[in-house]
């Protein structure tokens, strides 16, 4: 039986997650998107906590809500005027775009419906069985035995460097 | 025997043949002549000095005990495909190799000389010597085959070199189609002659000529066939038949005889270097140089024999009906030709211990010596009064006296008057020939009549008949001392060479043979025959007269059939025009161009349609691709769900 | 009450819905962009909550979630470059105009 606060928790975080997903895609005004956006990366860090992965909400919250939205929004400012409503989206489109995700849904649905291991273990029961801590965490990303992640660690590391160089060469005036 | 000389004799003239054609543009006229002929000069030294080391020196390696031997100076391997098929390249020296030597450097030597004359001042003179020499290696590598693969390599080079003579002339296009035709047809025949090669290869353990003729080996030969037979020939008759037919094209035996008559559209000295000293015969050589296979199967010697006596025929009846002055040399050469085939196919060693192969290859020689003498003479004449025709001559035995001395010894010869060379050899042959069977032999003196009386007609209607209007505007001269000097030496030799004891040189079994002229039951009576045909031709045509119209005018059929050779040359035209190339090629052309290509049209069409429509696809823009790649992922997980269910 | 993992499987499956609709539908480039970084991020919630209720003793989709979050700082950083650029020579960033790679 889960603790009533985190029932609450949980249907707020859904609720606002998924009104703010279709509040992204369907709003006319750029910025105001990347601000739902923003809601729903948010509300992520919140579900990666409640989880018990208090390292990778910290994570989403400074990578995503604090770098990437923030280029976002540069980016629109750069590119846009603020208050610029978008153009009217084409009916076609509108209806192509919803077909491709309704049938998703749908076809996903069937598949969350029928796996049969989906009702296994509450919440509780799986938190008991240990979140990682820090110290792990660390340990696990520079070290090379088993569950060990140098090697992508490392990976990451030099596509982070190439990322920073072909952003500035693309970025650069002539 | 040291092999330098004969890998000069060979090496000289392909080297010069490099040095004219890649250099000969760069030096004038002169250089190019004279190092024409000095290399040829010297080739022709070589091999008289080979030839007279192989027949008199008395050296064992060519002679034991009285027979002559087969000598393979050098043999190397060049290509090597399998352990059985293995193709060298030789030198073989014997009698009749050795014999074909002297024939083709003597006339080689004497047509290079002549052609400084003739040729002087024509565009293309370094080019015609370089040609010259192409010839002169491929034939003389042609008669020193160890092998019938290196004979046929050389063969078909052979071909080649006469393809580019006759159209040395190359703007000329009766001179281009001459040439065209002259190696489609060889080409043809030499068709059947490989196919003969590869029929004979199955059952032969070895190519090399010598081991092949060697005693025994026919007949081993012919065992291993096994008694096979193909529509009633055996597998032997077949092969030495198709053989043969290589022979036939080269020799323009009939029916592949079309070429050689428009093969004279090349220069006049090409004429007589190769369209009737050496490359017609060798056809006759290569029958010469299988002759123990042939013994074996006297089908395919009595086909020889057959083929032989019906074109002599034809072409002496065609000559005395021609107009063009080298065409009846044309056709006179066939007959020739087709008289030394008559005589290889009548050799039988039951015959006058096969005098039919020693008269044959002693006709070869004599007929190379007269016939070139009687082309340059015809080149002379008609070096000087500028046209192919009879009807432009006339009276010209006081304007050219050499050319006339020396032109009527080759007629005398070739009629066969005692004691020029013609009638010893055709003495022989026709010899020969009776032993075999009277019926032909009465039919090979008549062909000989014949030879007689169109040889005189053609000396008649350029030196006697009427005098031409046109010489007081252009009095024609005798030809310089280049072209004179070949005419008397030919001449010269046309006189003696009867009297060589041919018989003690080459024979069948190289065994010597003694000759003896039988007087009272050959020689005199075809004497007779041709002093008559030379009395009627003087009668005809000594002085103008109706008298040639009146003898046409009662057989007009006969006399248009064989001024228009026959119809040979309609009968191939309604062949290939008609037959071949409307009706098979026209269907297979329709085939090809509807069916075939309408196939491939039709692939190609469907896939321009197809890219026209799938192109939209790509749009540019990427929310399209990803719809479809949605599209794409929901379909298979579809489909994956489904297979789970 | 139990919250179990369809519980939160089922909001991962709207933002991906949302994103896939989005991606189609939207003209402007940093909208479509938006719209892929709201896929990109309901797989990684996805990750983590397998890890979470599948595999409650790993950290596999912890990490490759890390991880996945680090590519898509790298891989918005670039796609913005390249809009800037985009922008900047053709002073425009609706896709529609953008017709160079069609046929």
């Amino acid at each position: 039986m889960e603790s009533i606060g985190n029932i609450i928790l949980y249907f707020v975080v859904a609720l606002i997650m998924a009104l703010c997903s279709v509040l992204t895609v369907t709003t006319r005004k750029i910025l105001r998107a990347a601000t739902y956006l923003l809601f729903v990366l948010l509300g992520t860090a919140v579900v990666y906590f409640q989880l018990g992965y208090q390292f990778l909400g910290a994570v989403q919250i400074a990578v995503y809500a604090g770098g990437i939205l923030v280029l976002f929004v540069f980016s629109i400012l750069l590119t846009q005027r603020p208050g610029d409503p978008a153009a009217y989206l084409e009916a076609h489109r509108k209806f192509i775009g919803g077909f491709a995700a309704l049938v998703g849904v749908a076809l996903l649905a069937v598949a969350l419906c029928t796996y049969p291991l989906i009702d296994g273990m509450s919440l509780t029961e799986a938190l008991s069985q240990g979140t990682p801590d820090m110290a792990q965490i660390g340990k696990y990303l520079l070290s090379t035995e088993k569950f060990g992640y140098l090697l992508p660690f490392e990976a990451i590391s030099v596509l982070l460097l190439a990322c920073i160089i072909g952003g500035i060469t693309i970025a650069r005036h002539k | 025997m040291d092999c330098t000389l004969p890998i000069l004799i060979l090496a000289i003239p392909i080297t010069m043949f490099l040095i004219l054609g890649l250099l000969g543009m760069k030096m004038s006229h002169k250089l190019a002549g004279i190092l024409g002929i000095l290399g040829m000069g010297t080739a022709m030294v070589l091999s008289y000095t080979v030839a007279f080391d192989y027949f008199f020196s008395g050296n064992e390696l060519f002679v034991s005990a009285g027979d002559r031997l087969q000598y393979t100076v050098f043999d190397v391997t060049w290509l090597q495909f399998s352990e059985r098929l293995v193709v060298n390249l030789g030198f073989l020296l014997d009698p009749i190799s050795a014999m074909m030597l002297v024939v083709i450097t003597t006339i080689s030597f004497f047509v290079h000389l002549y052609s400084w004359g003739y040729m002087e001042g024509e565009k293309g003179f370094q080019r015609f010597y370089a040609f010259l020499s192409l010839f002169s290696f491929s034939m003389l590598g042609l008669v020193v085959a160890t092998n019938i693969f290196q004979m046929y390599i050389f063969w078909e080079l052979v071909g080649v070199s006469s393809y580019l003579l006759i159209g040395f002339y190359y703007k000329l296009p009766s001179a281009v189609s001459a040439s065209k035709k002259a190696f489609i047809v060889t080409r043809f025949a030499d068709l059947g002659m490989l196919i003969g090669i590869l029929v004979l290869s199955y059952y032969m353990p070895t190519f090399n000529f010598i081991e092949l003729t060697a005693p025994g080996q026919p007949e081993a030969v012919l065992a291993s066939t096994g008694g096979a037979t193909f529509l009633g020939g055996s597998v032997l008759t077949w092969a030495l038949v198709l053989i043969f037919t290589g022979g036939m094209g080269k020799s323009a035996m009939l029916p592949l005889h079309i070429w050689l008559p428009d093969a004279m559209e090349g220069p006049t000295p090409v004429s007589a270097l190769i369209h009737a000293a050496t490359m017609v015969v060798a056809g006759v050589y290569l029958v010469a140089r299988m002759f123990p296979l042939y013994l074996m199967e006297y089908q395919a010697l009595d086909f020889i024999v057959g083929i032989g006596a019906i074109t002599a025929l034809y072409a002496a009846m065609v000559a005395c009906a021609q107009v063009d002055i080298k065409r009846v040399l044309a056709f006179s050469t066939i007959s020739q030709i087709a008289f030394m085939m008559v005589s290889l196919g009548v050799a039988r060693p039951e015959i006058h211990e096969g005098l039919g192969y020693m008269s044959s290859m002693f006709h070869l020689f004599t007929h190379a010596m007269f016939k070139a003498l009687l082309f340059l003479g015809a080149g002379a004449i008609i070096h000087a009064v500028h046209s192919n025709d009879y009807t432009s001559m006339g009276g010209l035995r006081k304007y050219m006296p050499i050319t006339h001395i020396t032109f009527l010894i080759g007629c005398l010869a070739i009629a066969g008057i005692y004691p020029f060379a013609g009638f010893f050899s055709k003495d022989e042959m026709l010899s020969a020939m009776y032993g075999y069977s009277t019926f032909w032999g009465v039919w090979m003196t008549f062909v000989a009549g014949l030879t007689a009386f169109y040889m005189f007609r053609l000396y008649y209607l350029i030196f006697w008949w009427e005098e031409n209007p046109h010489y007081k505007h252009h009095k024609p001269h005798d030809a310089p001392w280049q072209m004179s000097l070949p005419l008397i030496i030919l001449a010269v030799v046309s006189c003696v060479a009867g009297f060589i004891p041919f018989g003690e040189l080459v024979t069948w079994n190289r065994e010597p043979y003694h000759i003896h002229i039988e007087w009272l039951k050959i020689a005199i009576p075809s004497l007779c025959v041709a002093i008559f045909a030379i009395l009627l031709a003087t009668v005809m045509y000594a002085k103008k007269n109706s008298l040639p119209d009146k003898a046409a005018a009662i057989w007009p059929g006969l006399w248009t059939a064989a001024h228009r050779r026959f119809y040979w040359d309609e009968i191939y035209m309604f062949i290939t025009h008609k037959i071949i190339f409307n009706v098979i090629c026209q269907s297979i052309a329709w085939f090809d161009r509807h069916i075939i290509d309408g196939t491939m049209d039709a692939f190609a069409k469907v896939t321009q349609r197809t890219s026209y429509v799938i192109r939209g696809f790509q749009s540019g823009s990427i929310q399209t691709y990803v719809w479809w790649y949605i599209v794409g992922a929901v379909a298979l997980a579809t489909i994956t769900c489904w297979a789970i269910l | 009450m139990n919250l179990t993992m369809l519980m939160y499987l089922i909001p991962s499956l709207i933002m991906f819905a949302c994103g896939v609709y989005g991606f189609i539908t939207r003209k402007n480039l940093i909208a479509i962009l938006i719209s892929l970084e709201l896929m990109l991020n309901s797989v990684d919630l996805n990750f983590v909550i397998f890890n979470r209720f599948l595999f409650p003793g790993q950290m596999e989709g912890m990490f490759f979630t890390l991880f996945a979050i680090g590519i898509a700082a790298a891989e918005t950083a670039l796609a913005i470059a390249i809009v800037i650029n985009i922008f900047r020579s053709i002073k425009n960033i609706d896709v529609r105009k953008i017709t160079k790679m069609k046929f």
